[in-house]
């Protein structure tokens, strides 16, 4: 462990999990960088259609 | 946010890491970018599009999804033919915002963080190494994820049912199970996949929903794993309700039928007749892998795969990776769904901040408030802004005529029109023009207050004014996109929702948003191991946290357990969580203590404690739910008349004791699903399959020579536990099939204990002698009303907490400041048990740590005069938020408690004495609106 602590966390894709994880840590007073390969956040669950087991739209 | 980015290598220790990292560009610059579309439709250049499955095409210049974030185009740099061929630049040309920029190069980045978490998914196998399937060769057999776009209404189809080759709506569809999973022989993936089983389901379930009952769904599968929460009625209703067939069969050739587009099936029923069977599509239940270049990101930053190539974790501490510092979540640990993979980030969240707690805030700002204008008594002056959103509105109507209409509305002081009102100039000009011409009401005509509303209202506010001194005309969504033929009516229109808005405005009063200040202890309901971990989870972030435990020791369940499924040691591990738990001065546990009585709200909760007879009262911000669940007391099998049937955890204790005795068993049976599964208690309960095999495993262990036999209905060792229950047929142990009509019975004759069962493979009633029995017991809910009703929660009718969302909020209540974690959520391994533990501790902290929070302005609002005392309104709130008046002049009357209030307005229409307004949305707010278009017709 750094002696040095900074006050930031990366997180490493902008899936559903990676979203959750940025918020939690950013509304937990943390600088968050967010990192995406891909033009935008969303990973896969923007491309379901609908959510078991409740068939809730998954946008 | 960091798009088109990558890591290239990570130095540094936890608590100070140094990132570099590659951004590639987009050749657009987004500060610009108004993501119009004219780029892509002036595009000549056809790719295809991934995002789609590869079912259709996109343009070289592309925006992934209509709902993308960020929403701004890129261009593909493959195949862009200006960046290939330096032809082309249409869009370019086109671009009215500007934004193109072929130059932009790749950039190299050095970002300092304290800690990281690795959250960079999956990908689906592909199937088409696997060519009896023929799902290179023949269009009809898709994958999952392909069909998934073409059920959705966003998809290539418009979530049209339809089949590849010919457009045709099918009538026949099968699903193929562990495609690329559980499969050693074909491919390399040893594990199964988690969620094929239920996706395939919902498809099967949602394809019927789009085509009616003609449309004919089979699913040929090994095991349905359907272990969720509400999974198994989902399947059940799927199966008995909706008709979809469940073939209990692995295929072993696809043929595709010459002349047509049909294939042809055959397989081996359960009767192990062959059968041939012809379907119009196959959709492939392919499975999760992780990417090649993550398992190679994975290696660089050191961190351990497992043999399945996932992050190796422990069952203690399942989010952390073999590298401090370094966290992961999602599908890197391991197959899951998305509600795991929600607790998962939540904890891995938990865990990433805990480690900087020391730093925290030290990073952010806080955007300091501007001091509001007083407007109250003034007149209204207010000032209107037309946006031409490109062309999308003013290609249809005319603004500028919008705009001069405006002009001559009533208290209408200023007007403008704008190309984007959206953009940042635009908002730094709108800020400058309220402050110099005095305006206090604000009108924009654009867009929908869904999206943009928050925007505007911010730049309100920097310009000193109440935000909610402000009105939307959606001249756009609702006008110039559906009106596009007819331009001269679409323009009438816009002036008429013009004149609307300004009439509302007119009228609009400034709002208070209520400041409520936190209070920043916690209470966790529950010693176990979820409520162990998300008070350390707490505690370490810095907070003081009160634990309630009904019983005399800490620990829950988990003292009862053996083993994890990785094979650790529970006892060990638990008494270094306990002895954590009461060493932390920040913890104050309350054994034999049950909570009597809870009053308030969010931020500020209020219960009585009882230790013994004796009472507290304790007051607290946020409020952890960790109740835990126990094992059925079964009452078949023999379990009550002979000592030589025991429940799993009964066996767990003999291990923990290292009972001599074990070892001498020649032959031991394990009975699954004894009270799960069954109509009166519906649901799985997850752990009992891997349980049940780990332990006849360590039976193996103490006798190789043991006979052994597990009695089941479906092996559910989902995720990279698969490999215990190959491992155990590979030791000889032997796994016998019954089903729910047909269930084994356990019969002492003459001393001997004697299971009758029909063996599904034989199909003969075979006779198994045994020494010992073991009956993977239902795991129960306690009676969770009382505390239910104290938080305002519900329980579903398995008696397990509702969270607040299925997906997305499996860790909380719907109540603000409650939330859920462990057995009381659902049935669950420790490890998720401890992720959920930690996850809940993360959605508590990021309430904690505001301090303060602000309620909505627009709140509903009684007038006690008015008010008859008839309740309906109390009944009928979803939030509680009203209550009948205690004390006072208006004893009986109801009030509304503006921190509970959401300003649903459900009251208001209710309300039959006209008692109660919605601010913002008053009556004559309203009416003023109505007048206004009245004088339209």
């Amino acid at each position: 462990m750094s002696k040095d602590v900074i006050g930031s966390v990366m997180v490493i894709g902008g899936g559903i999990a990676g979203m959750r994880s940025a918020i939690d840590l950013a509304d937990a007073g943390y600088y968050v960088y967010l990192v995406e390969k891909k033009p935008s956040i969303g990973g896969v669950m923007s491309q379901l259609d609908k959510t078991f087991p409740t068939n809730d739209c998954a946008m | 946010m960091l798009t088109l980015s990558e890591v290239k290598q990570v130095t540094g220790d936890a608590g100070n890491f140094e990132v570099n990292l590659i951004q590639h560009p987009r050749y657009i610059d987004e500060s610009k970018c108004i993501a119009c579309g004219m780029c892509a439709e002036k595009c000549p250049k056809k790719v295809v599009d991934v995002y789609n499955t590869g079912l259709v095409n996109r343009k070289a210049v592309y925006v992934e999804y209509a709902q993308a974030v960020p929403l701004k185009y890129c261009i593909d740099a493959e195949n862009c033919l200006y960046l290939t061929k330096g032809k082309c630049g249409n869009c370019e040309n086109i671009c009215p915002a500007g934004a193109i920029d072929y130059t932009q190069k790749e950039k190299s980045l050095t970002l300092n963080v304290g800690s990281i978490v690795l959250a960079p998914g999956f990908k689906s196998f592909d199937p088409s190494k696997l060519d009896f399937y023929n799902y290179a060769s023949h269009k009809n057999v898709v994958t999952a994820a392909e069909f998934e776009r073409i059920l959705s209404a966003s998809g290539p189809t418009m979530g049209h049912l339809a089949r590849i080759s010919d457009k045709k709506e099918p009538k026949k569809i099968a699903w193929f199970q562990c495609v690329g999973s559980r499969d050693v022989n074909k491919c390399d993936n040893a594990y199964c996949s988690s969620v094929c089983c239920m996706y395939a389901i919902k498809e099967a379930a949602i394809a019927k929903e789009h085509a009616g009952d003609d449309l004919d769904c089979a699913i040929f599968y090994m095991d349905i794993r359907t272990h969720g929460k509400d999974f198994e009625r989902y399947y059940n209703d799927a199966k008995d309700k909706t008709g979809v067939r469940f073939i209990n069969s692995r295929v072993h050739s696809v043929l595709p039928i010459h002349g047509s587009d049909d294939l042809e099936v055959r397989y081996v029923d359960e009767s192990g007749k062959l059968i041939s069977e012809i379907f119009d599509m196959i959709v492939l239940s392919t499975g999760f892998e992780t990417p090649p270049e993550v398992v190679e990101l994975l290696n660089d930053l050191d961190v351990d795969l497992t043999e399945g190539n996932f992050a190796k974790t422990s069952a203690f501490n399942p989010v952390a990776t073999s590298r401090d510092g370094i966290y992961i979540c999602g599908a890197i640990a391991g197959p899951r769904d998305i509600p795991q993979s929600v607790v998962d980030s939540s904890a891995a969240a938990s865990d990433a901040g805990e480690i900087l707690s020391s730093a925290r805030n030290s990073l952010t700002t806080v955007k300091e408030a501007i001091p509001e204008t007083q407007v109250v008594g003034d007149p209204p002056k207010i000032g209107v802004f037309v946006c031409k959103c490109g062309i999308n509105i003013a290609g249809v109507v005319d603004v500028e005529a919008v705009r001069d209409y405006a002009a001559t509305l009533p208290y209408v002081e200023y007007v403008c029109d704008n190309l984007y009102t959206c953009s940042q100039d635009t908002q730094d000009i709108m800020a400058d023009v309220i402050k110099s011409k005095n305006l206090n009401r604000v009108v924009v005509a654009a867009c929908t207050p869904k999206t943009h509303e928050p925007l505007f209202q911010e730049t309100l506010l920097c310009s000193g004014l109440n935000k909610y001194l402000f009105e939307m005309a959606n001249i756009r969504n609702q006008d110039s996109w559906v009106h596009k033929n007819n331009p001269e009516l679409a323009t009438k229109k816009a002036m008429d929702l013009v004149r609307m808005a300004v009439s509302k405005v007119a009228l609009m009063e400034p709002l208070e948003e209520a400041e409520l200040e936190i209070n920043q202890e916690a209470l966790v309901i529950g010693g176990g191991i979820s409520g162990l971990t998300s008070s350390i989870s707490l505690a370490g972030q810095g907070y003081n946290v009160n634990l309630v435990e009904k019983s005399d020791v800490l620990g829950g369940q988990a003292l009862n357990i053996y083993k994890t499924a990785s094979g650790e040691y529970v006892q060990e591990n638990l008494s270094a969580l306990i002895k954590k738990v009461e060493s932390n001065e920040k913890i104050k546990v309350y054994l034999k203590t049950e909570i009597v009585s809870t009053e308030g709200f969010v931020g500020n909760f209020k219960s009585v404690l009882s230790t013994g007879g004796e009472e507290k009262s304790i007051e607290y911000g946020v409020s952890i739910v960790a109740t835990g669940a126990s094992a059925l007391e079964p009452d078949e099998y023999n379990y009550k008349t002979d000592e030589r049937v025991l429940t799993s955890l009964e066996l767990d204790r003999k291990f923990i004791d290292k009972d001599p005795e074990l070892s001498k068993i020649n032959s031991a049976a394990f009975i699954q699903c004894v009270g799960s599964r069954e109509p009166g208690r519906p649901y799985c309960s997850r752990v009992c399959c891997t349980h049940s095999i780990e332990n006849a495993l360590e039976l193996k262990k103490l006798n190789p020579e043991m006979n052994i036999y597990i009695l089941y209905r479906d092996i559910r060792t989902f995720g990279e536990r698969e490999y215990l229950y190959k491992e155990a047929r590979n030791k000889g142990i032997i796994f016998i099939k019954y089903k729910l009509d047909n269930k084994p019975e356990v019969v002492n004759k003459d001393g001997r204990l004697i299971i009758n069962i029909v063996d599904h493979v034989l199909r003969q009633p075979v006779e198994i002698e045994v020494d010992l029995i073991t009956l993977a017991t239902a795991i129960l809910p306690p009676d969770n009303q009382q505390l239910a009703s104290f938080y305002k929660v519900s329980v579903n009718d398995d008696g397990f907490f509702v969270e607040k969302h299925a997906k997305l909020g499996p860790s909380e209540f719907a109540t603000d400041g409650v939330f859920l974690c462990g057995l009381a959520h659902y049935p669950k391994p420790i490890e998720e048990a401890i992720a959920q533990g930690k996850a809940a501790a993360s959605r508590a902290v990021t309430l904690l740590a505001k301090k303060k929070i602000n309620t909505i302005g627009t709140i509903a609002k009684i007038n006690p005069m008015n008010c008859s005392s008839c309740g309906v309104c109390i009944s009928i709130c979803p939030y509680s938020a009203p209550s009948y008046i205690e004390e006072g002049p208006f004893t009986g009357k109801v009030k509304i408690n503006p921190v509970l209030c959401k300003g649903c307005g459900l009251c208001v229409a209710s309300c039959r004495s006209g008692a109660i307004n919605l601010k913002g949305f008053d009556n004559d707010q309203i009416f003023a609106q109505i007048y206004a278009l009245k004088e339209a017709v």
